[in-house]
């Protein structure tokens, strides 16, 4: 048996470049391996991969794996967990690192059990036990509600971390680092779904993920019709408009506006939560705003736990006002 | 075509029982149960049971439902049965309790190649517990199958399943071959209500209940003993909750003082 060594970066490309969350976990292994003197690879998997292998150095690796094949042009549950097994083999890394993403969440679970070995998802922190070695894993679990931290004594330790909770290196385009190309052999009679078709439900403007002010709404909307003048501020501010669960299950807003911790993960400047308890849950998804305001008419309601300013009251009075005031400020 | 059809449901604590109650044994690796707040199955396997029934509503089919854990309510078990479900079983043991998902997902594999036949498998696509969807795939890879996750809708003909599953910025139409397990997001669509005809059939039924030894496993290979991830700590995040509320005589008032707030406080 080979000895694992080493921290591998599992990196995703979105149109041609590597994805933030990769430069996020490239960030944090960088640091991982300084303090236990390990090499960071970063693993890049797909059809044809242009620059990203060389950015993934600039952006902290040793060493890039690339992987290239037509076969990879989608990303597909018994092509990639093969190539990944393949990779582990060769390589033998001590720890795995992969995005929370919707490739992470599908390829890790399955990948750990490929492996016999476990996997923590959705990390939010991730340490290095100075006696053991081995990587401790902290998670948001039970909606939120609490944090867990777990270990395993058998390697690959693989996690998935959340989106935006780590922090990237720079760009430097002067670091050194191989490029080491693997051959994916896939076996096509072993793969048994393929994507027949992609649909992208882009909403106009700015993207929720990207936006410095969230106006976010929940329940208390009641109805598509409120989302409107969520929309009017959200302009006024230059930012995108967001929804907790219920609105999207009521179908009011699309699935797609979800801000929570089955839906997107945002850190704004600003959080605007209107008519919106609170839940852990829906929490999870924009802790990481760096102030969120509450307008609710419950006092008690959880969001005013997490909120640094607030307004007790009928967010159809409030907001109105509220909009008004922001635009006059912002114009003056 | 019939299809047979296994839903594995979790029961948990109710993830809607009020952030406040939430407590942790002082222990510190479990949750203390919120008192007056019956579990439930967990929202996302409700809607993996919705799943199987839309495809037995469409084409027929037989829905067996498969519960793991100890002392488990049989109010709460029972739902998916009023639901329409055919068949429940559980495996019910001490030695079940405080597992992981791998002893977790051990355990349901084997008991599925104990019902022997399928077609589809559906799970939800996280537990509202320990949130770490991977019980799933985990069946999946144990079992030999394709797995699709995070399923919004799923359709199968022709020995082949057309499932949606959610991406980041919209949905991919995958095909896949049976037999398959999908995992099922909220996106699907709210789980139908029971039905008093239902909940009538489910009284009457009486769940198949299999010990860990009906499955050839030995108490070592489950539950807390059978983990592989160790919890080293469970613990509430600290709040600061010092939210500074704005108060005025008239609710515009308060909006209008709330954005003259954030101009002071340099946040817009």
């Amino acid at each position: 048996m080979a000895e694992y060594k080493g921290i591998m970066v599992y990196g995703e490309i979105v149109e041609g470049k590597l994805s933030s969350i990769t430069t996020e976990l490239l960030g944090c292994g960088r640091s991982l391996a300084d303090e236990s003197k390990e090499e960071l690879s970063c693993i890049l998997v797909g059809e044809t991969l242009g620059d990203a292998p060389k950015n993934a150095i600039a952006f902290g690796a040793d060493k890039v794996y690339t992987v290239e094949d037509p076969l990879l042009k989608d990303y597909q549950t018994d092509s990639y967990v093969a190539v990944m097994e393949k990779a582990v083999q060769d390589v033998s890394p001590r720890i795995i690192l992969m995005g929370q993403t919707s490739v992470g969440r599908d390829l890790a679970p399955r990948l750990a059990f490929r492996l016999g070995v476990t996997a923590s998802m959705d990390c939010i922190e991730l340490s290095i036990d100075a006696g053991t070695k081995q990587l401790q894993q902290t998670r948001s679990v039970y909606g939120g509600n609490a944090r867990a931290t777990f270990t395993s004594e058998i390697f690959p330790q693989i996690a998935t971390v959340r989106q935006k909770a780590m922090t990237p290196l720079a760009c430097d385009e002067s670091r050194k680092g191989e490029i080491v190309p693997i051959k994916a052999e896939l076996d096509p009679a072993k793969i048994r779904a393929k994507v027949l078709e992609t649909v992208k439900e882009e909403v106009t403007g700015i993207k929720l993920e990207d936006a410095e002010a969230v106006v976010t709404g929940g329940r208390g909307i009641g109805g598509p019709e409120g989302f409107q003048q969520l929309e009017e501020l959200a302009k006024v501010l230059k930012g995108a408009v967001g929804a907790s669960r219920p609105p999207c299950d009521n179908k009011w807003v699309p699935d797609t506006m979800q801000v929570g911790l089955t839906g997107k993960i945002v850190t704004p400047e600003l959080y605007i939560a209107v008519g919106l308890s609170g839940a852990s849950q829906h929490i999870a998804g924009c802790s990481g705003a760096k102030n969120i305001i509450a307008i609710n008419k419950d006092p008690e309601a959880n969001i005013f736990k997490e909120a640094r300013f607030g307004v007790v009251g009928d967010w159809k009075q409030v907001l109105p006002a509220f909009t008004e005031k922001v635009k006059e400020l912002l114009a003056g | 075509m019939p299809l047979n059809m296994i839903v594995c449901c979790k029961q948990v604590l109710d993830p809607e029982a009020p952030p406040a109650s939430f407590k942790i044994d002082p222990s510190g690796n479990k949750v203390v149960p919120p008192p007056g707040v019956p579990p439930v199955v967990s929202p996302f396997d409700e809607q993996a049971v919705e799943a199987a029934l839309r495809i037995k509503d469409q084409q027929g089919g037989k829905i067996t439902v498969l519960s793991l854990g100890n002392n488990m309510l049989r109010d709460v078990v029972k739902k998916p049965l009023s639901m329409g479900a055919d068949e429940l079983i559980l495996l019910e043991d001490e030695a079940f309790e405080g597992g992981d998902s791998w002893s977790i997902a051990y355990a349901l594999a084997t008991a599925i190649k104990k019902i022997g036949e399928y077609d589809l498998i559906f799970c939800g696509r996280q537990a509202a517990d320990w949130d770490a969807g991977q019980v799933g795939s985990g069946i999946a890879e144990i079992l030999g199958i394709p797995s699709v996750t995070v399923a919004k809708k799923v359709e199968a003909t022709d020995g082949k399943a057309k499932v949606e599953r959610v991406i980041a910025d919209g949905y991919q139409v995958i095909e896949v071959t049976l037999p398959a397990l999908i995992t099922v997001s909220n996106e699907l669509g709210e789980a139908r209500y029971a039905t008093l005809k239902g909940i009538m059939a489910a009284a009457k039924k009486q769940p198949t209940v299999w010990k860990p030894a009906d499955i050839g496993l030995e108490p070592s290979q489950i539950g807390a003993a059978g983990r592989k991830a160790k919890l080293l700590k469970l613990f509430q995040p600290v709040k600061e909750g010092k939210c500074e509320i704005i108060e005025a005589d008239t609710p515009a008032e308060a909006g209008a003082q709330l954005a003259a707030k954030l101009r002071e406080a340099k946040v817009i």
